[in-house]
């Protein structure tokens, strides 16, 4: 059922370097099934995305991952370990941001740090690195109302980075910042991929923001969801970040997305 | 821009404090003094030492009325709105204690609490009591989803989510039930002394009233409405400080 495509010119980077894997797993609202037995591996240090129409249960897969969520049934391993709720070696990156209003941008960065009881000079070093590191350098001490949406962004990036987990899971992080904004942050993104050695798992609904981050695309259906179609774009992934957007696979593998999804939009 | 919202301040007190003065002059009823009449006897009382007198009979019940209503209010807000089964079984005391005629029910207090101070606080936290107690409970049931995650996905603890994210969440709102709780305190500590007891800043309304000296009357009554717009600022700027970033810009005076 799933139906693998594979660019000739690269060699499949090891796939056996699972660092998370969902196996079997459902999830139902009441009667509402918002997951059927779905099977999905993770490669390490690489970016796949989910991607699908709205309501196709993305976010609950990602959620559940996280350990937010219980599925119903089935289970998630992360490095080999099963996940019972939130743990040290995943940290989540919201839509919204979910930003603390009253703290700033400091004390939200280094809420993490806080929260795993870290002390203060410490965990502001640590802090103050990724800040500089997100590009947000002077503004440690503003508030998140003083920011616009994509620094707002940058600040909830950074919480996720200090904490130094080995997955990062973003839930549609940049469908909140302007397209501009957006554009910059996609490519920080693969910027980030190659540099830090960690997992990234992004859900979006904007297929070519997928296709232009990931290593592998998995594509998930509605009703209830399941993964429909893996695609690892792998052409032009070592290409200059400026040369992706035109390269004929990039195009291509666009298109045939929108053709599978069409149906499912309405 | 602090000094535009002054001279506004300045300019509306003058409008309504000449608005007094020219209606006490016409006059509109025999029993309206002039603004500068209530000013006159205000500064007599204050010189005499009724007015101080008066207070501290008033502020008795007043502060300790209004610290057990912040203080239980604020606590049973924070559980009711917390937890689903003392919602269902707490909540409806206080809609009911909310929208209860009090003056009916003050000879009820009487019968059960005597006429000293108890009945009188038991009055003020009536008043007071309600509002805080609600607004705190639907302030922590609106605590945005995200910011709860956010929290237990960076392995926070239940009392790092209610410390850290749930209360100060909540706090403007829990500050908009104080105000409107200390306000609701502060007519019921007047309405205490006028109905059980009249003592403090009451017995000046009811004694100025029967022997017809209205200036003396009204500027007691306009003596309470100061203390309560001081308090009530008083506890703005204590919400400024406790949480800066909050400023969602009020508009309290």
């Amino acid at each position: 059922m799933s139906l693998i495509k594979e660019a000739p010119a690269t060699a499949e980077p090891a796939l056996s370097e699972i660092a998370v894997s969902v196996r079997n797993i459902s999830k139902n609202y009441g009667a509402v099934e918002a997951l059927k037995d779905l099977t999905l591996e993770f490669p390490r240090g690489q970016l796949t995305s989910l991607l699908g129409p709205s309501g196709c249960g993305k976010t609950t897969l990602l959620k559940i991952i996280a350990g937010l969520l219980e599925p119903t049934s089935g289970e998630v391993e992360v490095n080999g370990k099963p996940v019972t709720g939130p743990g040290p070696n995943r940290a989540f990156v919201f839509q919204d941001f979910a930003l603390l209003p009253w703290a700033t941008v400091m004390r939200n960065v280094a809420f993490g740090l806080e929260l795993r009881s870290i002390n203060k000079s410490k965990r502001e070093d640590i802090a103050a690195k990724y800040i500089k590191e997100v590009g947000l350098g002077g503004f440690e001490n503003s508030y998140p109302h003083e920011l616009s949406g994509g620094m707002r962004q940058r600040v909830g990036l950074a919480r996720a980075l200090s904490v130094d987990a080995k997955v990062l899971l973003m839930d549609e992080p940049f469908s909140a910042v302007d397209e501009q904004t957006r554009r910059k942050f996609q490519e920080d993104l693969l910027g980030l991929v190659q540099n830090e050695n960690k997992t990234f798992i992004f859900v979006t609904h904007s297929i070519e923001e997928a296709v232009y981050v990931s290593d592998q695309i998995a594509i998930l259906l509605p009703r209830p969801s399941r993964v429909s179609e893996i695609i690892r774009p792998s052409g032009f992934r070592h290409k200059d970040h400026d040369q992706i957007r035109r390269d004929p696979e990039y195009l291509d593998i666009v298109d045939d997305i929108w053709a599978s999804l069409r149906s499912y939009v309405e | 821009m602090a000094n535009r919202s002054l001279y506004l301040k300045i300019l509306s007190a003058v409008i309504i404090f000449g608005a007094w003065e020219i209606a006490g002059r016409i006059p509109v009823s025999y029993a309206f003094p002039t603004f500068l009449e209530s000013m006159a006897a205000l500064g007599n009382m204050a010189l005499d030492g009724r007015l101080w007198e008066a207070y501290a009979e008033t502020l008795r019940p007043l502060v300790v009325g209004v610290a057990i209503s912040t203080v239980l209010g604020i606590g049973l807000g924070l559980w009711i709105g917390l937890s689903k089964f003392f919602d269902w079984l707490v909540s409806p005391i206080f809609i009911v204690m909310q929208s209860a005629p009090l003056a009916a029910l003050i000879p009820l207090l009487v019968m059960a609490y005597g006429i000293g101070l108890t009945s009188k606080v038991f009055v003020v936290c009536i008043m007071a009591m309600p509002v805080i107690v609600l607004n705190t409970a639907s302030a922590v049931r609106h605590t945005p989803e995200s910011m709860k995650e956010m929290c237990k996905s960076f392995l926070g603890t239940r009392t790092d989510m209610l410390i850290k994210i749930i209360i100060p969440a909540a706090s403007p709102l829990i500050f908009s039930g104080l105000r409107l709780g200390v306000s609701a305190g502060f007519i019921g500590a007047i309405l205490a002394e006028l109905k059980i007891t009249p003592t403090g800043v009451g017995d000046i309304i009811t004694f100025s009233r029967s022997i017809a000296d209205y200036p003396s009357m009204y500027a007691a009554i306009f003596s309470i409405i100061v203390l309560a717009v001081l308090f009530l600022n008083l506890l703005e700027r204590t919400e400024k400080t406790l949480f800066k970033g909050h400023d969602r810009g009020y508009v309290s005076d």
